[in-house]
């Protein structure tokens, strides 16, 4: 039976696995999406089988209720709130592996590793790290839920010795462990509890909403080493293998999006990015500027008409303003005349990985017409037109130029060497780096100022 | 003559297996005390740690490499799939909410299940919605 049990585990591992290289193509994905779920089914098929399970109908009723009420929020979520979403899940899988901890604490003897006040040295070590993992992923999303959902203000929240607070509460926690190692005292592991939640909270806190997407990567990882780290207490290869695959996935995005903000993690997780907004603008607003050419939407759609080939460029306030569906009514409009369509995603463009991307196929518009940073950027020398909407940061030539600059080094969109280029803008106002922009300055740039959804909506009318 | 140096022998013979018996079970005692003690560590935790470790480290690999491979454009329905896959934990709160008297452990252990199957449904669910978008368009 424990053989076979086993065996059942190593299969649904497989098919884990088999999910996430599903992923490498939109025509494999919903196939690897199946073998994820016939994986997590295996899985509690086989635990439910196991001896040791006997209350059946308080577990049915856990997965009914716990379902269903996964089932609606999947159904009902917006695509633009997925990053909080995804937050408040991972919040989830923080606190279940936090629940499982303390259950096998209490209770070890059902995964034998022990008896109760004499768990074996190594097991406690585990029991331990998973929970500290558990509970900092737990509270730490909660915070990234918050700021993402707009509850808290997405500034980065700094205070004197934040960091200091922070190593503090983290040499804390080891001691705990080494404590709760030494006595087994039930108070050990409460008090480790307590230590990691308030870690997870204060981690976060600091991070600004610029950097959402590699705090959200970041979590996502957290949530697999918890994983692990349970899988190593209750010595289970599954929960192992599995943990390990989120684990590095998540460490994976992390440094995807670090990469395209060049930021380093460490630069990240220390925090305070994008607090200075004010001073960076009025220190940048000093320098030599040229005359702001705003231009009707109607210029824009004769000028767009009249190209060969365009190229959009959509940034998270597109999705904000939710301009993606008026964006592709445009796109389709220049189809019809003869127009070359395309659009650029840069790896940072909106709230997590790919988010834009999921964005734009809500809208209808067809995957093989949205090209990654390098895949375009040569692009844009040939290009008549580039269309900028709800972008900013991510097309400043300050990145490459000024060494002075914030984003210096960052990975941008070369918007400035197509022809001519449009930004639809609210205002002048400086974009989450707090950076001004000298592109709106260029002769050949036009500027369409206005509620993104609103301007595109105008420019396909007079395309008509 | 040969009757009493038989009996003696017989004598010293019993005592010699008293001795020995005695020694038999201070041994077991032992031996039991061992198992108790350092088995559960030595034994049965140590042997897992290695097998577990090992496990491990191979599956960071494979992570690694299968995950590069995923297309930028499915990022977002590769976190949200994660985060389903992930609450493969609901096999230790399942182990937890099993037994059939009332105990805190259960209880966790139903809480626990709760959190996860949300987790599971909500996120396998999500990321079929995402990836059923990226359907290639007919023209």
């Amino acid at each position: 039976m424990e053989t076979l049990s086993a065996l059942l585990y190593l299969v649904a591992s497989v098919c884990f696995i088999m999910a996430l290289r599903g992923l490498s193509s939109p025509e494999t994905s919903r196939q690897g999406n199946l073998y994820g779920m016939v994986g997590m089914t295996i899985a509690i098929v086989t635990t439910l089988a196991l001896p040791v399970v006997q209350s059946y109908w308080l577990i049915i009723l856990g997965i009914a209720i716990g379902g269903g009420i996964g089932y609606v929020i999947a159904n009902k979520i917006v695509m633009t709130a997925l990053p909080q979403l995804v937050a408040a899940f991972h919040s989830l899988v923080g606190l279940a592996a936090v629940f499982v901890a303390l259950a096998a604490y209490y209770q070890p003897e059902a995964y034998g590793i022990g008896v109760r006040g004499a768990i074996a040295r190594g097991s406690l070590i585990e029991m331990a790290l998973g929970t500290a993992i558990g509970a900092i992923t737990f509270t730490g999303s909660l915070v990234a839920f918050a700021k993402l959902q707009g509850l808290v203000s997405g500034k980065p929240l700094v205070f004197p010795f934040q960091h200091q607070l922070n190593a503090a509460l983290g040499v804390l926690t080891v001691l705990l462990v080494l404590w709760l190692v030494a006595s087994n005292a039930d108070a050990a592991m409460w008090l480790i509890v307590l230590a990691a939640l308030a870690l997870g909270f204060l981690l976060i806190l600091p991070i600004g909403g610029a950097d959402m997407p590699v705090v959200i990567s970041m979590l996502n990882s957290y949530s697999g080493w918890a994983a692990a780290g349970i899988g190593f207490t209750l010595q289970n290869n599954l929960l192992i293998i599995t943990g390990a695959l989120v684990g590095s996935s998540g460490a994976i995005l992390s440094y995807i999006m670090c990469k395209g903000m060049n930021r380093s993690i460490f630069n990240v997780i220390l925090g305070g990015f994008g607090g200075d907004s004010a001073a960076a603008g009025a220190a940048a607003g000093g320098g030599e500027r040229g005359t702001v050419k705003a231009g009707s939407p109607e210029d824009a759609a004769y000028i767009m008409k009249n190209a060969q080939s365009v190229i959009i460029v959509p940034g998270y306030g597109m999705a904000v303003a939710q301009a993606q569906h008026a964006l592709r009514e445009m796109a389709d409009q220049l189809k019809k005349e003869g127009v070359e369509v395309k659009y650029a995603i840069h790896p940072v463009a909106g709230r997590m990985p790919g988010h834009m991307n999921v964005l734009l196929a809500e809208a209808n518009v067809p995957y093989d017409e949205v090209f990654e940073l390098e895949d375009i950027n040569r692009d844009f020398q040939s290009a008549d037109v580039a269309f900028v909407i709800g972008a900013n940061d991510v097309t400043n030539p300050a990145a490459k130029t000024d060494p002075a600059s914030p984003i210096y080094g960052m990975p941008i969109l070369d918007v400035e060497k197509a022809k001519t280029v449009f930004f639809i803008k609210r205002s002048m106002a400086s974009g989450y780096a707090g950076v001004e922009n000298e592109l709106f300055f260029r002769p050949n740039t036009m500027m369409l100022f206005g509620d993104a959804k609103k301007v595109t909506e105008e420019v396909v009318k007079s395309m008509e | 003559m040969d009757q009493t140096q038989l009996s003696a022998r017989i004598a010293e013979l019993k005592a010699n297996l008293a001795a020995l018996s005695q020694q038999a079970d201070l041994l077991a005692a032992q031996v039991a005390q061992t198992a108790a003690h350092g088995g559960a560590e030595s034994a049965g935790h140590g042997n897992f740690f290695v097998v577990g470790i090992t496990v491990f480290v191979l599956a960071c690999f494979v992570g690694y490499y299968v995950v590069w491979r995923v297309t930028p454009a499915l990022h977002s329905p590769l976190m949200a799939v994660t985060n389903a896959v992930s609450s493969v934990i609901i096999v230790g709160a399942l182990i937890a909410a099993g037994p059939a008297q009332f105990s805190f452990s259960q209880f966790m252990g139903f809480l626990a299940v709760i959190l996860a199957s949300v987790n599971i449904f909500g996120g396998f669910l999500v990321t079929q919605r995402m990836l059923s978008m990226f359907k290639k368009k007919g023209k």
